[in-house]
């Protein structure tokens, strides 16, 4: 049976950001799955990726699309809502109903734009904090997401380690490298560059779309492989049997990356881009003293997969490393996938295997008394 | 040297039916921190947090036992035990097991003096190549035994460090480390006198 499901907003009065300024009238979309147990102690928060948003699983009640993870998140998944209560929110910062740089400033009446403060991956932490405190959750039973999620599930464990049972990240490092910096780098200048960007001042008319999807097409490079490219498209041509010997589309692979980036326009804000390729950039736990003290009773479960080259393996063994050293219980495994770093969204057989056992183990084991300092 | 140790009869059948797996669990004390080298699909260490209410840690190459042994709730990382040790702070477990394993490692003394640096206690269990089996395959054939515990053609077994009961002793004793308990087993059946000709496999317990 399909799961209907409804976004939900929760509105916040304030938010003081790591960088000092404080946004006001915050909204954050969010969906839920599963019901919420009497002690309270089975709530598991979703974080998505970049380009992801609150509708991680079911059918949404008016798009009638299924959520990013629908394979990972239902009844008898990974994330099995039978037994846990599953919360997942678009990040601050987005496009997809949380507070951004389009949203309005209450200010102004008008658009934040570019004059949205600068944002970290702290920062949108921070409010799903507030946001599980709303909800009336003392302790998540995990927090768990690949990608840019994997960032928030990590940052979960230097901002409130007492507050989640596990944490699990996917696909993800404890710190922007020099090669992702550089990749979020030719993404802005490509958005910043389009005249249509107009110092991010395009609410009221034609937005960016050639500079965007331009960014959104070197993403999709850094998500696939050389090899589940070859698989996919080879050198193909596209509808035609033989070079065109002009500029227009030739092979099947062009044609792809065209067809992801025009879609993209339709439903990414560009300074949304910005902003959040900032906060990844700006991101580096192995510099934050915070980042999973010695005393936390918090357990880890880091997965990597062997063809991702944007996130690679080694940033995974880093993070365990990190945490071995500090004698935390920490499991990990660096899964067999050809499909490079989308893998954790399509390649799901394993991780549903390693994924069901670490989280019953968890929610079996007796609650740590959490710290309240 | 302490004497030869008495297994008592336990209820550890269920360990895939070895008999190494049901001396660890005797030793191992309730509630303590064991690290499980090799840990395959975690069987012991399952068995271990479920009887001895113990932390439990394991490390496996074997990404498919891997797999297996965190979907078991075991919190196991893939690692290669020759230099998946170094992380750990000293001290960091009660007890650090090897089991059948030593022979294959390719550094057998760095592994053991990591054993003994991370944990208090190290539990060694391995086979022994001084078994009277070896000895006379070897004898009479002329070639590289092939026995019912090392049944690998040279050119293919794991095993790259052969060592006999005799052998593992003398170690422990140079390094300056001391064996606390051992138990020697064929098959199933207990080996109480000539240890290093009758029997199969060898587990020692060994502290500082």
């Amino acid at each position: 049976m399909e799961m209907i499901v409804q976004t939900q907003t929760a509105r916040f009065e304030t938010v003081a950001l790591e960088s000092g300024a404080v946004l006001s009238s915050v909204e954050v979309a969010y969906e839920t799955y599963g019901e919420l147990n009497g002690a309270r102690s089975n709530a598991i928060l979703i974080l998505h990726a970049f380009s992801g948003d609150a509708h991680a699983a079911g059918v949404g009640a008016e798009s009638g699309k299924p959520g990013w993870w629908d394979s990972m998140v239902g009844p008898g998944k990974a994330f099995d809502t039978e037994s846990y209560f599953v919360i997942c929110s678009n990040v601050l910062g987005g496009c997809q109903g949380t507070t951004g740089p389009q949203s309005m400033n209450p200010q102004t009446g008008a658009p934040y734009a570019m004059t949205f403060p600068v944002i970290t991956i702290a920062d949108m932490v921070r409010v799903q904090k507030m946001l599980i405190d709303a909800l009336g959750i003392g302790q998540l039973l995990a927090v768990a997401g690949g990608s840019m999620g994997g960032m928030q599930a990590l940052q979960w464990a230097a901002s409130y380690p007492e507050m989640t049972r596990a944490v699990i990240p996917i696909a993800t490092t404890a710190r922007h490298s020099a090669q992702q910096i550089a990749f979020n780098e030719v993404a802005r200048q490509s958005i910043m560059a389009d005249p249509d960007w107009n110092g991010g001042d395009y609410y009221s008319g034609k937005p960016p779309a050639r500079g965007l999807a331009i960014a959104r097409m070197v993403g999709h490079i850094t998500y696939m492989s050389d090899e589940s490219m070859r698989e996919k498209f080879g050198r193909r041509l596209r509808e035609k049997k033989k070079f065109g010997f002009d500029f227009s589309v030739d092979f099947e692979v062009e044609s792809y990356l065209r067809y992801r980036g025009s879609q993209f326009v339709g439903r990414f804000d560009a300074n949304s881009y910005l902003y959040i390729t900032k906060a990844e950039d700006y991101f580096d736990l192995l510099s934050t003293p915070s980042f999973a003290p010695e005393t936390a009773s918090v357990r880890f479960l880091v997965i990597s997969f062997t063809s991702d080259w944007l996130y690679p393996s080694y940033q995974s063994q880093e993070i365990v490393r990190v945490l071995r050293r500090r004698n935390l219980d920490v499991a990990y495994c660096d899964l067999q996938s050809n499909y490079g770093h989308d893998a954790f969204l399509v390649d799901v057989a394993e991780q549903t295997d390693v994924m069901r056992g670490f989280l019953t183990s968890t929610y079996k084991e007796k609650p740590a008394v959490a710290a309240r300092v | 040297m302490p004497p030869v140790s008495e297994v008592e009869s336990t209820q550890v059948g269920a360990l895939s039916g070895r008999s190494d797996f049901a001396i660890i669990s005797e030793i191992v004390e309730p509630g303590s921190r064991v690290l499980d080298l090799g840990c395959g699909e975690a069987e012991l260490l399952a068995w271990l947090m479920e009887h001895k209410g113990v932390q439990a840690r394991g490390v496996e190459i074997e990404p498919a036992k891997l797999r297996k042994a965190i979907g078991r709730g075991v919190s196991a990382y893939q690692g290669d035990i020759d230099e998946g040790l170094a992380d750990y702070p000293d001290h960091a477990f009660d007890y650090v097991i090897l089991s059948q394993t030593l022979q294959e490692t390719r550094a057998p003394l760095k592994v053991l003096r990591e054993m003994l640096r991370v944990g208090r206690q190290a539990i060694v269990a391995f086979p022994n190549f001084g078994h009277w089996s070896v000895r006379f395959s070897m004898l009479f054939s002329g070639q590289a035994p092939r026995t019912k515990l090392f049944p690998y053609e040279w050119y293919e077994s794991p095993n790259i460090h052969f060592l006999t009961v005799h052998d593992f002793e003398t170690l422990v004793e140079r390094q300056g480390f001391r064996v606390e308990r051992r138990y020697f087993l064929a098959g199933s059946r207990r080996v109480t006198v000539l240890p290093n000709l009758l029997a199969e496999t060898a587990v020692f317990l060994v502290g500082k």
